[in-house]
């Protein structure tokens, strides 16, 4: 396990290098000025050749990625043209609320996903099926930022049953910064309403940001049950006279829900894309809405900041899926 | 593949049994519901794209054209969709807004197969450095969630339908140099590959007459499930601004456009989110059927 470990750390820094190479191409090989793009749009002549020195952009292609990385590993991401503030500052304040986001996003995907997929597969092709087909291939299908503005019209505007957007209200109590994600902050504080009233800002955007995921765990969740439940063990388990519920629920689910493991890692990754989309909509101050706002006024270096960030949480998750792969299933295990 | 491998057999047998697979693929994809709802809603797409602007009650409206006496009408007979700010028909913008979608879908998806295919090929069928970087290479690309990359690269190129497209198609070949390597791995050391060479095939011939058309369902199948994501995401960028620019009648910058005039005038927003929606909803079911019929084990 401890060799399984390292090696994926391995991986993932080599990983993260071409995280690297691939950011720092996409500005510097880009046609285009690399200096102008850091300048940004409404920068003078002058200006653009005092960045071009300051940043080392008149160095060759070689020692300019070394100096970045370098930039990187002291965790220096730049500056924003528009607000002249630091990026890493700026990051580190809007992460954790987006994080915070898709962590409930991606809970209520499993929720509803993982029991809808084995209902689906227990009834297969009687009416529940279909329906639960249905929500699967619509959600795989509804643009993201629409069923965002769709759901505010209706469920916050004209109902009233949620806010319209932001984290928490203009009267609510923020609790003191620990994590920067409210609800954990707050129930740090012994604040239970507080943390409620963040759940309960989040739902909208959370539910708007889980549907591809909520599809698409269904999908994969449907397809393994249908084939685990027509196994060998299953038959047997049946012919014991174990209960259908144990018998899914424990039995079956055990091994289909190992494929749907890998697509949840999968869907946390397009989940912090799809953040750029739907936080805007709601106007939640993540990195999202950050990186949406930043690539509007081509302020460069935010945007590549945080493809970076986004890249480097997207490997991390998939590492630990891949441990929890080989703590679940011991073929996998083994292997290594 | 029984057809190809059973048409060589004489010239005159081959026509009857190509018939028979093909009525047979038909059958199949015929016989599921959802597939041919998802044949029904493309075709009717790809007419609106053809026919568009002749379908459109008020095809100036699509570009640019400003009538303030009728801005932000209700859907009525005249205006089915109602009309927009400016006064334009939002059902002419839609049914002239799919042309744009098709060749989103088209530039982007085929643009991501004339670079993924070759790169796939190269890594499954040889051996050595070059396939081994291939394949790093496409590791970290598919590392990085999609939609951010690209819009980095827009960010780069500066926003715009054109450099929308471009970033799209080059966040979107890793997934077929994944797909058409695992085929083709698979099929290298198949035995009508080593019968080819054995027959004195060179390895052009061998790659495109005997591989290349074995890994052709899993490409199509693929094709069609991006057009559909390929048309989600260009209308992701066109919502964040990035992609078409309005007035151009794109569904995704209308959108974003209506959104000021929510909750009152719904009707800007709604109609292009459901043709996205109707789209989209299409190719995917159309890719399901068709996986189904071309290739059954990959379910």
């Amino acid at each position: 396990m401890t060799r399984l470990i390292l090696k994926r750390l391995g991986m993932m820094v080599v990983m993260l290098l071409g995280l690297a190479i691939i950011t720092f191409s996409i500005a510097n090989i880009a046609p285009g000025d690399p200096a102008r793009l850091a300048a940004g749009p409404d920068a003078t002549p002058e200006m653009v050749e005092q960045i071009r020195e300051t940043r080392g952009f008149d160095k060759p292609l070689p020692v300019r990625f070394a100096l970045y990385v370098g930039q990187l590993v002291r965790g220096d991401l730049g500056t924003s043209v528009y607000t002249g503030r630091s990026v890493s500052d700026d990051i580190a304040q809007f992460l954790p609320a987006t994080m915070e986001l898709v962590f409930f996003a991606i809970t209520i995907a499993i929720v509803f996903g993982i029991p809808l997929g084995t209902l689906a597969a227990l009834w297969q092709n009687r009416f529940p099926d279909h329906g639960i087909r249905l929500i699967a291939v619509s959600g795989a299908a509804l643009p993201m930022f629409w069923l965002g503005l769709m759901l505010q019209w209706y469920l916050a505007l004209e109902l009233g049953w949620f806010p319209l957007g932001g984290r928490l209200g203009v009267f609510d109590d923020v609790p003191p910064q620990i994590t920067g994600m409210i609800t954990i902050d707050a129930l740090l504080n012994g604040d239970p309403r507080t943390a409620l009233t963040a759940l309960w800002y989040m739902v909208l955007p959370a539910a708007a940001l889980s549907l591809p995921a909520l599809a698409a765990i269904i999908r994969v969740n449907r397809a393994e049950m249908l084939e685990v439940l027509g196994r060998d063990y299953v038959i047997n388990a049946k012919a014991q006279g174990i209960g259908p519920l144990r018998i899914t629920a424990i039995y079956a689910q055990k091994n289909a829900i190992l494929p749907s493991l890998a697509m949840i890692g999968l869907r946390f990754g397009w989940m912090l894309g799809g953040t750029v989309l739907v936080e805007g909509v709601f106007d939640f101050p993540g990195i999202g809405l950050y990186a949406a706002k930043a690539a509007v006024s081509s302020d460069f270096e935010p945007i590549m900041a945080v493809t970076l960030i986004l890249g480097a949480a997207f490997m991390f998750t998939n590492l630990l899926i891949d441990l929890a792969y080989a703590v679940l299933d011991p073929r996998v295990r083994n292997q290594v | 593949m029984t057809s190809a491998s059973s048409a060589s057999a004489t010239p005159t047998a081959r026509r009857p049994m190509k018939y028979r697979e093909t009525r047979r693929l038909i059958r199949t994809y015929s016989r599921s519901f959802s597939s041919m709802v998802g044949l029904v809603i493309v075709a009717l797409f790809l007419l609106i794209a053809a026919f568009g602007p002749l379908l459109a009650p008020y095809p100036e409206d699509a570009y640019g054209a400003v009538d303030f006496s009728a801005k932000l009408l209700p859907p009525s007979p005249e205006h089915w969709f109602g009309t927009d700010q400016v006064g334009s028909d939002i059902l002419s913008r839609v049914l002239i807004g799919a042309r744009t979608t098709l060749q989103i879908g088209l530039t982007v998806t085929g643009i991501a197969i004339l670079i993924g295919v070759p790169l796939g090929m190269i890594a499954g069928m040889t051996s050595g450095w070059l396939p081994e970087a291939i394949m790093r290479v496409t590791d970290i690309f598919l590392s990085i969630p999609g939609l951010i990359l690209a819009i980095a690269i827009v960010g780069a190129l500066g926003p715009g339908i054109g450099n929308a497209m471009v970033a799209l198609a080059l966040v979107w070949w890793p997934g077929y140099v994944r797909l058409v390597q695992a085929k083709t791995l698979s099929q290298r050391n198949e035995t009508y590959v080593d019968a080819a060479r054995a027959l004195g095939a060179g390895p052009l011939r061998v790659v495109f007459v005997h591989v290349l058309p074995n890994c052709l369902s899993p490409i199509i199948v693929k094709a069609s499930m991006d057009m559909g994501l390929a048309i989600l995401a260009a209308a992701s960028l066109g919502f964040l601004g990035l992609g078409a620019q309005p007035p151009y009648p794109e569904w995704g910058a209308m959108v974003s456009t209506g959104r000021s005039y929510l909750p009152d005038w719904w009707w800007c927003t709604l109609f292009p989110g459901l043709a996205i929606y109707f789209t989209v909803l299409g190719f995917n079911l159309m890719g399901d059927g068709l996986r189904d019929v071309l290739d059954p084990r990959q379910r």
